[in-house]
């Protein structure tokens, strides 16, 4: 039974609601704005939330010094392409996890898991050199195979979580019904697995596109992202922080419009589907 | 076509035996009900004859041939699941033709069999729908309809019913047993419910503990169990078992009498006080505690007017009597 | 549940994961324990050999280790603690019937897209910057001397930027939990004669159990590895006084170039990270029953 409750009440928690969402939000907010302030008003004081002189110069200004088009292309081959090669590695992994589970299938989930708990500065050297001496250091190839690595634990944990939510007799049934393996997989657990996957999908992607270690120390130009991209602006002092905000506002823009258009797959993929 | 053979067949989990060793014989065309507790072995079976499970020991034969390596898919077998399995994101149409699909057969013959299939199983107006939109029944008739344009071998059966109500249960038991009166293929069927088992079999099998009680025709196993274990599990509502003294003037350890067996007869030897009765309209059920019997149920005439702590003298039918000895086996 | 056949085929399905990851961990770390045995340092190439132990004692005699390491675990500490006590406050309000639930989840998961040095450069520059940031013009408006974040707080001013940046994962994770808790078992509460204190501690807080372990576990996996929010903040400092375990690991293998010492630091640090991790798997592998 739905419980009703007095208008009164909901205006007041309507209003601590969106009060402490705006007070979250409000950095991102202020990023944006002062991405349209001069210089001058930027570092204004008192602050102004919103300046009389608007400007669309800063962006003009970060798009002509930098080459934005090429560090975005980067950012998005190696997110996405990092992604859907660790889900065509893990989707039979997790197939064999959560329908042929065995003793030690607990063990190797939680194993994968710690390896993501290494600290990446503590092989940042071997890295260095083994990504130079395979021809790997600043190629797109390279980062590709680094980011799919470094999350590919985190999708197997995801996508064994939405499988074992599939009743395994309906892959019996296929079995049954003459579908070999591969059958299985293509035409009955992956479009029942549609919506966990597709969640994955979004999370991985976007713990890629944020990825800022591994894409800043193994690139140099050629495939560097948008990560390299926001690092490079990030000498700046006092009258910087218009031009600061417009890179910024470049850098996370892409993201952040997918992340809100995606919400609510992305909030189901974010519990781990630990949480039902 | 559809002739399958047992021979030693026996599975373990681990160090748990969960089927010692069953031999068995279906024979071609047969309607075969696996019978038993939960926990019985029954389904467990039933997957090791379609593939699902290995066996850990002895040789299953269909139509002849060794079959206890084949995978499921080789075997010629359909199975229809407690919970249908259908495939969600397909409709109906492509659920009944998806083994057709797997077998590589041309899409006009595809079409044809899942037509024909959806005429018997009347599912013809459904077939665009997905089985989410689908109730329980129409549910349980994709799944048969997936099983039968297979032209398999054998069906078989897991606990097909358990998910229905009642009403729509008995009205699905009645198709299915029509199906298989239209199609004559052999049919394995596994149930916990003696009264599926007695209604749709032309043979069941008792399992309890991974061992077969007994085989036999449905009143076979009502009038002839070979052991207290079937005496008790099949009729409804149970045989009365009476052991002690009034056992051991019949020369048995325990004694059984169906409900149906015993009379409510003034002057009848057994004096008793009605504990319970309950009115079905066309027969009366009643508790009798009897002196030196114990608790007996007695079927009586649907116009009786017996009440609780009424006394009442029964008579039993002494050829209907059963007897079993020591072991629990049943004497000649 | 399963047959020989599907065993085999589960091992082989699973076999690419499992090597690829066993590669990607033991070939750098196998180079990072050859490494930490020796004398390597990029400035005096000419000079190597093995030096046994050195490396492992200088880290451990470093008067910067203790701290680093203390300084590690109150990041992840003091995050962890935030985020859930914040996550859980204010997954309370967000359960409650308010206007524009969609919304609301847009603006609060915001941070969570967020790169890091993006969210490091914005707090730094257009809020804690002493005199061009929003709170010094805050303070000096309201009559105060503007507070020296990076100078005076700089691990607090570092914690409170990460814990910005996961408050949304963990508010999401426990506002999904709480809607996922039925209305009858708070009623039932209700009727038994539970204040509202009483269900939250009775009630609602059992319920939440295995969303907080979910947050406890990813989020430590992440923060231990924290060093793009330090690098573009205080750099470690001032001083080493907000240098961590990764921080002081990369401040030796880049700035004073010792490849050696930074090998013998990282293996300290997996050694660490193992130790929390088998506590962690331990505490938690009993709560994902999933």
């Amino acid at each position: 039974m739905a419980r009703t409750y007095s208008t009164r009440r909901k205006i007041l928690t309507t209003a601590a609601a969106w009060g402490v969402a705006l007070l979250i939000f409000f950095p991102v907010l202020w990023m944006i704005l002062t991405s349209f302030k001069t210089e001058a008003s930027a570092v204004a004081s008192p602050p102004q939330l919103f300046s009389a002189d608007w400007t669309f110069e800063n962006y003009a200004e970060v798009w002509s010094r930098s080459d934005y088009p090429r560090f975005f292309w980067n950012s998005v081959v190696i997110s996405i392409g990092s992604t859907l090669l660790g889900l065509a590695i893990a989707i039979p992994a997790a197939w064999s996890m959560a329908f042929v589970p065995g003793k030690r299938t607990k063990d190797l989930l939680m194993w994968m898991l710690s390896t993501k708990m290494m600290p990446a500065v503590g092989v940042l050297i071997p890295m260095y050199l083994l990504f130079q001496r395979l021809g790997l250091f600043d190629t797109k190839i390279g980062l590709v195979l680094a980011l799919m690595l470094m999350n590919l634990p985190i999708i197997v944990w995801m996508l064994y979580t939405y499988f074992k939510e599939i009743p395994g007799e309906i892959l019996e049934a296929a079995r049954m019904d003459g579908a070999s393996l591969w059958n299985e997989i293509v035409h009955v657990l992956t479009p029942m697995a549609l919506p966990g996957i597709a969640s994955t999908l979004l999370l991985n992607v976007i713990l890629a596109w944020n990825e800022a270690f591994w894409t800043i120390t193994l690139t140099t130009t050629k495939a560097a992202p948008l990560s390299a991209f926001i690092a490079s602006f990030s000498a700046p002092q006092g009258l910087f922080y218009a031009k600061l905000s417009a890179a910024s506002t470049m850098a996370i823009a892409p993201i952040l419009i997918l992340g809100w258009f995606s919400q609510k797959q992305l909030v189901r993929g974010l519990t781990f589907g630990a949480v039902k | 076509m559809g002739k399958i053979t047992l021979k030693q067949v026996r599975k373990s989990f681990g160090d748990v035996a969960v089927i010692p060793g069953i031999d068995l014989d279906i024979d071609e065309g047969e309607f075969v009900v696996f019978v038993g507790p939960s926990g019985c072995g029954k389904s467990t079976l039933l997957r090791l004859i379609a593939g699902l499970e290995d066996t850990t020991g002895g040789v299953i034969e269909i139509d002849g041939k060794d079959a206890t390596q084949l995978p499921p898919a080789k075997r010629g077998l359909a199975m229809v699941f407690q919970s249908y399995a259908l495939y969600p994101h397909m409709s109906v149409r492509k659920n009944i033709a998806f083994p057709l699909k797997m077998a590589g057969l041309p899409v006009a013959e595809q079409e044809k069999r899942v037509a024909n299939a959806a005429r018997i199983l009347n599912l013809t107006s459904y077939l665009d729908r997905r089985p989410g939109q689908l109730s329980g029944g129409q549910r349980q008739r994709v799944a048969i309809g997936r099983a039968i344009v297979r032209e398999p071998a054998a069906f078989l059966f897991d606990e097909p019913l358990s998910n229905l109500d009642a009403a729509l249960r008995v009205s699905m038991r009645q198709e299915i047993t029509e199906l298989h009166q239209t199609l004559k293929t052999t049919m394995i069927y596994v149930t916990h419910d003696q009264v599926e088992a007695m209604t749709m079999a032309d043979k069941i099998v008792v399992l309890n503990a991974g061992r077969i009680e007994q085989v036999g025709s449905p009143l076979e196993l009502y009038h002839h169990p070979a052991n207290l274990f079937v005496a008790g599990f099949i009729g409804s509502p149970k045989m009365n078992l009476i052991d002690g003294a009034e056992a051991a003037k019949h020369g048995a350890v325990t004694i059984g009498i169906r409900p149906e067996h015993i009379t409510v007869q003034d002057g009848g030897p057994w004096q008793g006080v009605v504990g319970l009765s309950e009115h079905l309209g066309s027969d009366t059920f009643l508790r009798v505690q009897v002196d030196g019997v114990g608790m007996l149920t007695v079927r009586a005439g649907g116009e009786i007017t017996l009440r609780h702590g009424d006394a009442v003298a029964l008579a039993p039918q002494l050829d209907k009597l059963h007897r079993f000895g020591t072991d629990g086996k049943a004497l000649a | 549940m399963a047959t020989q056949s599907s065993r085999i085929a589960a091992r082989i399905m699973v076999a690419p994961s499992v090597i690829l990851l066993f590669v990607w961990m033991i070939v750098p770390l196998a180079m990072t324990v050859w490494f930490s045995f020796r004398l390597y340092r990029l400035l005096s190439p000419d000079r190597t050999g093995w030096v046994g132990m050195r490396n492992y004692t200088w880290f451990l005699n470093s008067p910067d280790f203790w701290l680093a390491i203390s300084n590690t675990l109150l990041l992840v500490g003091g995050v962890l603690a935030i985020t859930i006590i914040f996550g859980v406050l204010i997954a309370l309000l967000l359960d409650q019937p308010v206007w524009g639930q969609g919304p609301l989840r847009i603006l609060v998961i915001s941070p969570f897209f967020v790169m890091p040095p993006v969210a490091a450069s914005i707090w730094e520059n257009l809020f804690m910057h002493p005199q061009n940031g929003m709170f010094a013009s805050l303070a000096l408006g309201l009559g105060y001397q503007p507070v020296l974040f990076m100078e005076d707080y700089p691990m607090a001013s570092v914690i409170f930027i990460v814990a910005w940046e996961w408050l949304p994962f963990a508010t999401l994770i426990l506002l999904t939990a709480l809607q996922s808790l039925s209305s009858e078992q708070i009623e039932a509460a209700e009727i038994d004669g539970a204040g509202p204190f009483n269900r939250f501690r009775y009630i609602v807080l059992p319920h939440l159990t295995r969303a907080i372990t979910v947050v406890v576990l990813i989020q430590t996996i992440f923060l231990l590895g924290i060093f793009g929010e330090i690098f573009t903040t205080t750099q470690g400092g001032p001083g080493s006084a907000s240098t961590t375990l990764p921080y002081m690991i990369y401040k030796q293998a880049v700035i004073a170039k010792d490849i050696g010492r930074a090998a013998a630091g990282g293996i300290i640090a997996v050694i660490l990270a193992n130790i929390v991790a088998y506590f962690l798997m331990r505490g938690i592998g009993k709560h994902l029953d999933a």
